[in-house]
């Protein structure tokens, strides 16, 4: 897969900036990943993860002689909240000079290599935050410096989670709407499958449909500034029509088909991303009645890229939890 | 019952293979939960609008019918005449009391009372049929919301014979 990151910037009566690419070791057989872009659209970008050394080459092509005070690269994690967009937070910023001051006469390579540099978090790209990695390379000139940047994704794995309990719960509005719902687990990976029921102890309305919806919340800033913004990413229609007494509706819900990330935590005491989901029950009035429950979603580990943990994570994902084993009530 | 992935761990490779089958397994309904007539039935109707009185003093009244078999109502069937002042006097009781939005009632006919009227003004039969159904579907709104089941005032209305304006606001207890 080819990707082309050349942001040529004609400036006015001159045609001859210098042009600049960045190409990265191993780009033929380096994964490459999709992000939801600001626009909607979708970027296609490379994929890293914690700890890998990022290298290459910084190609300059020259039309003429090009003076400069410098040429540096740099590889930076960036946090830029959308309503301080002048202020972004760096959270690794690494530095290596390509070049001193001086002149370039013909089409030149440098190599550079940032040994295992620190990802923390995952790429994230939402509605009033974005969090990107990217290479940077700097020819640092008199008047305005020439600036190429290249984004790469990062993605955060995990291992299987030690605690992983079903959600069960008994909930409802006193003489009107009892109900239980389970949810299998309270972690799942983001393509995995929430397999859970919902009983009617006590149906005293009358019942049009029921449906699950995968909140997503997105919450950035630090009290009392905090601005919350939720998005519903999936609405899924789990029962059509009013149930009596004693009746057991069963939930499957595939999680892949949806654009989902995993849960960020107060990630550099910035913001944070949670997922929720929110039975929600309508009446013939139209009236909802819903529970929402914090999901916590993970990011599974690729089997062809740690074997080492293959064979854990296979066996604890593969034991469901036995029904009726752990209960919350709430 | 199914219980799907709990034996098939080491065959299947994929997790999403054994959970395409997978569920909970439910507890079973009763025969009696199965076939028993649902807890949910509550009706009203508006019904037979009659003109009472002469002169400056007449007015239309409706009848309100309820049947149901929620146990909170003190009646299973009952059956009221009430007026549209009475339906505002509920609307006013719910919006004070209960936390609930209530809907509007159809509207007041202001311009319909003025005199020298070609037609009928208020008493006119389509526009009593207009404004019974409009309060049909007011009150089967209000009276199927949880929350203003549990106010006195939604009770008096529909079930007391008179609409004592002089009560005692309060929630109600289901028996």
């Amino acid at each position: 897969m080819l990707i082309f990151y050349q942001y040529d910037i004609a400036f006015f009566g001159f045609g001859q900036a210098p042009e600049i690419s960045i190409k990265l070791d191993g780009d033929d057989v380096r994964k490459t990943a999709k992000i939801r872009s600001e626009d909607g659209g979708q970027e296609v970008h490379y994929l890293f993860y914690d700890g890998e050394p990022v290298s290459g080459t910084v190609n300059i092509a020259v039309k003429k002689r090009l003076d400069h005070q410098g040429i540096r690269i740099e590889f930076i994690g960036q946090i830029e909240v959308y309503y301080d967009r002048g202020n972004q937070h760096d959270f690794v910023t690494k530095v290596k000079e390509l070049a001193h001051a001086g002149e370039i006469t013909q089409n030149t390579s440098f190599s550079f290599d940032f040994q295992q540099v620190e990802k923390p978090y995952e790429s994230y790209i939402g509605t009033n935050v974005k969090l990107r990695y990217f290479l940077r390379v700097v020819v640092v000139r008199r008047l305005s410096d020439i600036v190429r940047e290249m984004d790469i994704i990062v993605h955060t794995l995990s291992s299987y989670p030690d605690v992983n309990k079903s959600i069960k719960m008994e909930v409802g509005i006193e003489d009107c709407l009892h109900i239980e719902f389970e949810y299998n687990r309270s972690k799942y990976h983001l393509r995995d499958v929430i397999v859970g029921k919902i009983y009617f102890f006590l149906v005293r309305i009358k019942i049009k449909y029921m449906e699950i919806v995968i909140m997503k919340k997105e919450t950035v800033g630090v009290s009392p500034s905090v601005f919350t913004e939720s998005e519903n990413i999936a609405k899924y229609e789990i029962m059509d029509g009013a149930p009596v007494k004693g009746e057991s509706i069963p939930i499957r819900l595939f999680l892949a088909p949806y654009e989902l990330t995993p849960t960020m935590h107060e990630i550099a005491n910035k913001f944070s991303v949670r997922y929720y989901l929110n039975l929600v029950l309508v009446d013939e009035e139209d009236r909802r009645y819903f529970k929402q429950q914090e999901i916590i979603l993970w990011r599974k580990q690729d089997k062809a890229i740690r074997h080492t943990f293959l064979e854990e994570s296979e066996g604890n994902e593969e034991s469901s939890p036995s029904p009726g084993s752990s209960t919350s009530k709430g | 019952m199914n219980s799907g992935g709990n034996n098939g761990s080491g065959s299947s490779s994929t997790s999403s293979g054994i959970a395409a089958t997978q569920r909970i397994p439910p507890k079973r309904q009763t025969l009696d939960e199965a076939y028993a007539p649902p807890a949910n039935f509550l009706e009203i109707e508006v019904l037979n609008p009659i003109t009472h009185g002469v002169g400056k003093t007449r007015y239309t009244d409706y009848e309100i019918r309820l049947r149901t078999n929620l146990p909170i109502f003190k009646s299973k069937e009952s059956s009221v005449r009430r007026r549209y002042s009475d339906f505002e006097w509920l609307r006013g009781e719910l919006e004070r009391d209960s936390k609930i939005v209530v809907p509007s009632l159809p509207g007041k006919a202001l311009k319909r009372q003025l005199p020298f009227r070609s037609d009928d003004g208020i008493f006119e039969e389509s526009f009593v049929e207009e404004r019974r159904k409009g309060l049909e579907v007011f009150i089967n709104k209000v009276a199927g919301h949880p929350l203003a089941q549990n106010e006195r005032c939604l009770h008096i209305f529909l079930q007391e014979p008179v609409v004592d304006k002089s009560y005692v606001p309060g929630k109600m207890r289901a028996a």
